[in-house]
């Protein structure tokens, strides 16, 4: 129990997917205009890549009877595309103001490369099932975490003076980078 | 060469395809979701500019609403009469006669008829210069700022800061209505395409007070009003107000206008 809560945590704060890993950088940068759209988008990303982890486990398992692992990363491909895909004809038929409210985001995960990169890890660690999907959980819990507080350091931006040459991207990512250098305080917690 | 290898990655790699597509297949046939014909045939008649001039969440928001009969026919302020058109024959009702309205900024404070009290050079931004010391450049403080949130906000690129004061390109303006709201002295205003005669002032001062800041200013002497033979002018605080749908447009309030800012 003590060792699945380091992986969540671990996940989550000291290895974060976005802020350590740079992983899942476009919709960190895309869709952290507004709190509401980046928590929209961190729910999706809870959703999917807890399913993926769950999903890409035992697929890996089969890859590794046939002795074939280097194809793990095309068949998670495959798997994420197929996955998200099936998730939102779900949705739609069975929560429609789930779909509504998650909207355009469901799609873009497809392309997010923080759900693939949650997928080999799990692979690269040798974790097993249950911690693959505690530490997918946890990825994901951190993915939103980062793109909150950065929608909320937006927010902020857009009313701030700032110098021209800086406006739009580039106080962006000066922003992501401050936020990364604080979130290696988390380092030493583990 | 190992055949064998390849072979096996190949074929994997098709059955999972083969598998995906086949559960997808099932899915999308389980799953399926009855979608109004009405509203695909809608939203194909938008425009797709998804700026949110009728109030819905894009075009696809209003197309649904218009199918369900929630939103009039006519909701889509971009495409005017030829898609209100297009949507009443698919809704099966008639299309309703609207005039083609425009956005039309209330001043005519160009930076040579109207006084400034001090220069300025930084942020341009009409909305933060509303809080600043005496609102702005310019002496008047019912006038356009002329700093342009209005250019900013408009999605069809149809207003330009001309001359220290914002215009309006009739032919590029939707009405969509963005810049209304966009506009903190509310200068802009949406009137007929074919109104010929307009106030091209909103200052509420007194006359002796607008003629200090501002030489294109309505002095509120009401000869437009005593002068219109269809009653279709009126004078409150001082600005006079052409209602629209009286004006024949014989032009007698420009004629009459001392300051000329009607027309």
């Amino acid at each position: 129990m003590k060792a699945l809560l380091l992986v969540a945590i671990g996940a989550a704060l000291v290895n974060n997917v976005v802020l350590s890993q740079f992983l899942g950088l476009c919709p960190f940068l895309g869709v952290s205009r507004k709190v509401g759209t980046a928590a929209g988008m961190g729910a999706a990303v809870i959703f999917v890549i807890t399913l993926a982890s769950a999903l890409t486990w035992p697929v890996y398992q089969l890859l590794a009877m046939a002795h074939i692992e280097y194809l793990q990363t095309i068949v998670f491909i495959l798997l994420i595309a197929a996955l998200v895909q099936l998730v939102e004809m779900f949705l739609k038929k069975f929560s429609p103001a789930l779909y509504k409210s998650l909207g355009v985001y469901l799609p873009l995960i497809t392309t997010n490369c923080a759900v693939l990169g949650v997928a080999i890890n799990n692979i690269g660690k040798s974790y097993n099932f249950i911690t693959s999907v505690v530490n997918g959980v946890g990825t994901a819990v951190g993915f939103t975490l980062a793109i909150v507080i950065m929608a909320g350091i937006r927010e902020r931006i857009e009313y701030s003076p700032i110098p021209r040459a800086f406006r739009g991207s580039p106080i962006v990512l000066v922003s992501a980078g401050l936020m990364a250098m604080a979130f290696c305080g988390f380092s030493g917690i583990i | 060469m190992n055949l064998t290898a390849i072979l096996t990655a190949a074929a994997f790699i098709g059955g999972v395809g083969l598998i995906i597509g086949i559960l997808l297949t099932i899915a999308g046939k389980v799953f399926y979701v009855k979608v109004d014909e009405k509203v695909v045939a809608v939203r194909n008649c938008l425009p797709g500019n998804n700026c949110g001039g009728c109030g819905f969440p894009g075009c696809d928001g209003l197309a649904e609403a218009i199918a369900k009969g929630e939103a009039p026919v006519d909701g889509c302020p971009v495409g005017g009469s030829p898609v209100a058109g297009a949507i009443s024959d698919i809704m099966g009702v008639a299309a309703p006669s609207g005039e083609r309205m425009v956005a039309f900024v209330k001043c005519s404070g160009t930076c040579d008829k109207t006084s400034f009290q001090y220069h300025y050079y930084g942020n341009m931004d009409c909305w933060q210069m509303l809080v600043a010391t005496g609102s702005g450049e310019k002496g008047c403080q019912y006038g356009c700022m002329g700093y342009g949130s209005c250019v900013a906000v408009c999605p069809f690129d149809a207003i330009r800061i001309q001359n220290g004061r914002a215009a309006v390109d009739p032919d590029k303006c939707k009405a969509c209505g963005k810049c209304l709201n966009n506009c903190p002295r509310h200068l802009i205003e949406l009137v007929p395409v074919s109104a010929q005669y307009r106030v091209r002032c909103s200052s509420h001062d007194k006359g002796k007070a607008v003629k200090a800041v501002c030489r294109a200013g309505c002095i509120g002497c009401g000869l437009c009003a005593k002068n219109c033979e269809q009653s279709a002018i009126t004078l409150t605080d001082n600005l006079a107000y052409i209602n629209q749908e009286l004006c024949i447009g014989c032009g007698k309030c420009a004629e009459k206008c001392p300051v000329k800012i009607i027309g």
